[in-house]
């Protein structure tokens, strides 16, 4: 038996709060990175790549959010099993987290309840999309991914025939990207599950986007996946906003698990340039 | 070089622009995304006036995050148009003559915008904050209930847009996406950096970024006459 970590709601919600508006407000170095050296011949593509940079440079000097659509707060937990929780549960300390964040930040609410009929606006941002894990050790760490609702309107899921194997995949994933056209706000980020069931699948292809932009995965034959896939997005033409161009997506990230011997599930999520998360460990 | 218009747009306007324009707005437009669309629309069905007089008017597909204290408007970027495709030709027939969001719009709006002689242009999104520089009044102006998404009248100066769809069938996603669609064999080319990532997270102005000099080029041309162009 490990000793048991005591953390208190009170910070759990205070530091989700403080992500939440940094997420906001500061764009990744990485994703910084990537917009400054992309293969890009149109001039256009260019002066749009360079409004973005400009948008995060303003973004960051006054604590204004990058896009107004600051997003659904999906919050990552990894919850170490010797940590204990006091002074609340620990999902309302992040809900009220997210209330506070959205509130102090000035960061939009976009959050309707009744989705299908009366949506009407929660008014605080909440409830957040919590995803938690249980991990060994005594600490808690929290990630918190604001996601727009233009680039998660895109998403795919597919569940091909084991034959379809490699060569299905890339053909579903660019297809995915093509259709989507100029709607979410590209350059995009493509974040690909592969394997597991339908719902794990899904979950893959968002925690692909956490991943540091363009790091390619640590499994060689994943890696050379994700590479085939990024240069045959960028030979689409879409271009940084759909106005033309090579910078179509920034990288693409793609993250596997086993599956069902009949199976073959693949997701896509895309994720906007302003991609957006920021993590903390208590 | 980005042409400079002052709203309202009218006839001969809209009749010289064409797709791939870059543009800067001048004057009033008004932002309404999905749940003001439905009210405008509801409406109409019902025979009721929308609140504000739609003939001529450019409606931007817009809901903001809050004002801080003592300025103006939040982040401002486009919303995705295609929501709102269902709505747009109606306000067309009506006289809506400019539509600002991002992403491509159904066959039918195009068609309505070619019978109507409307235009559709981009925004960049993603960019809201930058945009909110060229946003120099906001006031709400019906459905205060919808918070972000209540109608709003918003006074721009060189707002920055691109005309995506002209009255003569004209389509910058088609056009832009078959000049730079290729089959792959070139190797990557690597272009060097021309700022580093330091300067952008830690908010540090950049002058000789691209973005700047562009706005402010297009600034001097604006505020002329009352419904002009100037190359």
């Amino acid at each position: 038996m490990g000793k048991i970590k005591e953390i208190q709601a009170a910070d759990i919600a205070q530091t989700v709060a403080r992500l939440c508006q940094e997420a906001n407000f500061f764009l990744g170095e990485d994703v910084v990175a990537a917009l400054l050296r992309p293969d890009e011949e149109s001039e256009v593509a260019r002066q749009v790549l360079d409004q973005l940079l400009e948008n995060a440079r303003i973004a960051a000097a006054e604590h204004v959010p990058l896009c107004q659509d600051c997003g659904t707060a999906v919050v990552f937990l990894d919850l170490g099993q010797e940590v204990h929780i006091s002074g609340g549960d620990l999902y309302t300390a992040v809900a009220e987290g997210v209330k506070i964040g959205y509130e102090e930040g000035y960061l939009r609410k976009s959050m309707v309840e009744q989705p299908f009929s009366a949506r009407i606006n929660t008014k605080d941002n909440t409830p957040p999309v919590i995803h938690t894990r249980i991990v060994p050790g005594e600490e808690l760490k929290i990630t918190v991914a604001p996601k727009g609702g233009g680039s998660e309107n895109m998403s795919r899921f597919t569940a091909l025939k084991p034959a379809q194997g490699r060569q299905g995949i890339i053909e579903f994933v660019v297809n995915a990207v093509d259709e989507a056209g100029s709607n979410p706000c590209p350059p995009v980020i493509v974040g690909v599950g592969i394997g597991g069931t339908a719902e794990m699948t899904m979950a893959l292809a968002k925690v692909a986007l956490l991943r540091e932009v363009g790091k390619p995965s640590p499994d060689a034959e994943v890696a050379e996946l994700e590479d085939t896939i990024l240069r045959r997005v960028n030979a689409l033409g879409i271009g940084p906003q759909g106005f033309g161009g090579r910078t179509t997506a920034l990288a693409v990230h793609v993250e596997t698990f086993p599956s069902h011997i009949a199976s073959l599930p693949v997701a896509v999520n895309l994720q906007c340039h302003a991609s957006r998360h920021r993590e903390a460990v208590l | 070089m980005a042409l400079c218009i002052r709203l309202p747009l009218h006839g001969e306007v809209i009749e010289k622009l064409r797709a791939g324009d870059q543009v800067r707005l001048n004057g009033i437009i008004y932002a309404a995304r999905d749940a003001a669309h439905k009210r405008l629309v509801e409406a109409l069905d019902r025979g009721g006036k929308p609140p504000f007089e739609i003939e001529g008017q450019t409606i931007y597909y817009m809901g903001p995050s809050p004002a801080r204290p003592g300025k103006v408007i939040g982040s401002a970027g486009p919303t995705t148009s295609g929501r709102m495709d269902a709505y747009a030709p109606r306000l067309m027939a009506i006289g809506l003559k400019g539509m600002i969001g991002k992403g491509a719009r159904s066959q039918e709006v195009k068609d309505a915008m070619r019978r109507y002689k409307a235009v559709y242009f981009a925004a960049i999104g993603g960019a809201g904050a930058l945009i909110s520089k060229s946003i120099k009044k906001a006031e709400v102006i019906a459905y205060d209930d919808l918070g972000a998404e209540a109608l709003r009248r918003l006074e721009v100066e060189d707002f920055p847009a691109t005309v995506i769809n002209d009255i003569y069938g004209g389509d910058l996603y088609e056009e832009g996406k078959a000049k730079y669609s290729i089959t792959l064999k070139s190797p990557t080319r690597v272009l060097a950096s021309r700022i580093s990532p330091e300067a952008i997270i830690s908010g540090i102005p950049a002058s000789g970024m691209r973005t700047t000099s562009m706005i402010s080029s297009a600034s001097g041309a604006s505020g002329t006459g009352s419904s002009s162009v100037a190359r």
